[in-house]
């Protein structure tokens, strides 16, 4: 099971997170590997906590359960690292990823002490610049694929292509948009 | 030729109902099983199958009309979860009362109350003596592959009984895992048309459905409802060895996981098999000898053969995903620990309640269920047979 990644996501109900965890196990499985994405509801309304699941591996995956000691985090939400305990059993070969304006300095205080890696991207940022609205998740993919480096640049953004013009058939305008965030978010990712 | 996808286990359902193509489909949405009619609706909408879909008011009203359409000589089926099988409750003794065959896509959710929209098995093992044929899943392969042989055992003529095709809510039913789907021909070929013998529409040999019973008649029918499921296991070894043909993938009546030699073993159903799959492989790198009984077919119970399958076993644990209330565990544990008395076998059985309501069950919890064992083995006594799992104290 050595090539097992296990990825949650913390994020708030109506922001994507979910969303961002089936489009990831999707991009990986058009690269060939075995994936599971699947999210974890508290109660159903916007605004709520809630957690998503990745597992991606080069053999068959029968765990149905949640997971609890990650290779990587993604926080969608950072208003979550104070409501949720992002990092509990979080392996620290792995690493963190936060979206945020802020520094990487500022927020490694907010970790509890966590002693992998941490990343940050302003998906904020990306998000309008590329998109005129806010849509975190987009961003988040490209920097948690670059971050755990699941595939190369190239392979991501033409599977991607792929997903995109599948997905957004009836509203192609949009998929340019989404195309440059991700390109966006894999130079900003710090 | 196979095609390789990723699918959520509603979506899975959702295109093994497309590539039947049923005839009637009535519905009324309810978490976690709503999914299944949304994207049939647009299976409907771009003319990809020519069903009747009928959105009606609730699912008192999807199960009665599924059973006329079924009466009236249509293949025909709806899906729900939880409260929405409760509130079936009534029809589904009407249906398999007058035999008909007809198919419910049922994804597992908890029964409220406190109210809960997580998985556990409450809700189809509170319908386990309505007159059902009941399958479940372990994944969203599962889901699919059983619902694509549901019709083939439901409609034969020695059953002619209504099938639920069982997968755990949230676990399975939202989570995108690898899938290969078959071609749609090699389903429709393998499903085959419907000709139902005796149908309300049919003018050259008028027939009564559901009509009173008086007590001279309701014993003999209620037997005959039996007659129907006497036969269920041979038909779905038949289907399953026909289903291995198009797809390669082997099914019976129950899957057996590392028992040729398990000194210990688990009984369960749904997708918690796959976490204790996990767990097998590492106690066996220990030199335990572990191993599982993952029930596929619960109704009819497949009891003799399970009894012969842990003839071997020292010490077995009966999982449970919902409560029986009878002090003493759960309708599986009742089941298994019948057969297991009826076959004189002499394992020491106990009974775990697990997974209410969504409670996650870890490959380390599964550890500890086989860890108990051994200590059951060891000291010859099985101690607490009505034990709950994962509970916080």
């Amino acid at each position: 099971m050595s090539n097992l990644t296990e990825i949650r996501w913390h994020g708030r109900g109506g922001q994507g997170a979910k969303t961002a965890a089936l489009l990831l196990a999707d991009v990986a499985f058009q690269t060939g590997k075995y994936v599971q994405g699947f999210p974890e509801y508290g109660p159903e309304r916007m605004g709520a906590p809630i957690t998503a699941y990745n597992r991606i591996s080069d053999t068959v995956i029968r765990a149905h359960s949640n997971i609890y000691d990650p290779e990587y985090v993604v926080v969608v939400d950072e208003s979550l690292l104070e409501a949720v305990d992002v990092t509990g059993g979080l392996k620290k070969e792995g690493a963190i990823l936060v979206n945020t304006s802020r520094s990487k300095e500022e927020i490694i205080p907010h970790l509890k002490g966590y002693e992998g890696k941490v990343y940050t991207i302003d998906a904020h940022k990306v998000s309008m610049a590329t998109m005129g609205r806010y849509f975190p998740n987009t961003p988040l993919l490209a920097a948690i694929v670059k971050v755990a480096g699941l595939m190369d640049q190239e392979t991501f953004l033409r599977e991607m292509r792929a997903s995109f013009s599948h997905k957004f058939a009836s509203k192609p305008e949009v998929i340019d948009g989404n195309m440059a965030a991700l390109e966006m978010a894999f130079k900003e990712v710090q | 030729m196979a095609k390789r996808d990723r699918l959520s286990g509603n979506e899975a359902v959702a295109i093994a109902l497309r590539q039947i193509n049923p005839d009637v489909f009535p519905a009324f949405p309810i978490t976690p099983s709503t999914e299944i009619p949304q994207y049939f609706a647009s299976f409907v909408a771009n003319g990809q199958v020519d069903t009747e879909f009928i959105p009606v008011e609730s699912e008192h009203s999807s199960m009665s009309a599924a059973i006329g359409a079924s009466a009236a000589g249509a293949r025909s089926l709806t899906a729900t979860s939880s409260c929405g099988l409760a509130y079936m409750w009534e029809e589904l003794y009407i249906a398999a009362s007058n035999r008909l065959p007809l198919a419910l896509a049922l994804v597992n959710r908890a029964l409220s109350g406190p109210i809960n929209i997580n998985c556990d098995h409450s809700d189809s093992m509170g319908a386990r003596d309505a007159g059902w044929i009941q399958m479940y899943a372990e994944n969203n392969q599962e889901a699919y592959d059983n619902m694509v042989q549901a019709y083939r055992i439901s409609e034969h003529k020695d059953v002619r009984l209504p099938i639920m095709i069982c997968q755990d809510g949230f676990i399975t039913s939202h989570a995108v895992e690898n899938i290969e789907l078959l071609e749609d021909q090699d389903v429709k070929d393998f499903v085959g048309e419907y000709h139902p013998e005796t149908y309300l529409l049919n003018p050259d040999c008028p027939a009564a459905v559901g009509p009173y019973s008086i007590t001279d008649y309701y014993m003999e029918a209620k037997r005959n409802q039996a007659e129907g499921m006497k036969h269920v296991s041979q038909v779905v070894l038949d289907v399953a060895k026909e289903f291995e043909g198009i797809s390669g993938r082997a099914y019976g009546l129950f899957e057996e996981y590392c028992m040729e030699d398990a000194e210990m073993a688990v009984v369960m159903i749904g997708s918690a098999a796959g976490t204790t799959k996990d767990a097998i492989d590492r106690l066996r790198e220990k030199g335990i000898k572990a191993g599982l009984i993952k029930i596929r077919l619960y109704r009819p119970f497949p009891a003799s053969e399970i009894a012969e399958a842990l003839k071997t076993v020292k010490a077995v644990a009966i999982m449970d995903r919902a409560e029986g209330y009878t002090n003493h565990g759960g309708p599986l544990g009742a089941d298994v620990m019948s057969a297991l008395y009826r076959a004189h076998a002499d394992a020491l059985a106990v009974n775990y309640i697990y997974g209410l309501g969504g409670r996650d069950i870890r490959v380390e919890d599964m550890e500890g269920v086989f860890e108990a064992l051994k200590q059951i083995i060891e000291e010859g006594d099985a101690g607490e047979t009505y034990r709950y799992l994962g509970l916080r104290e």
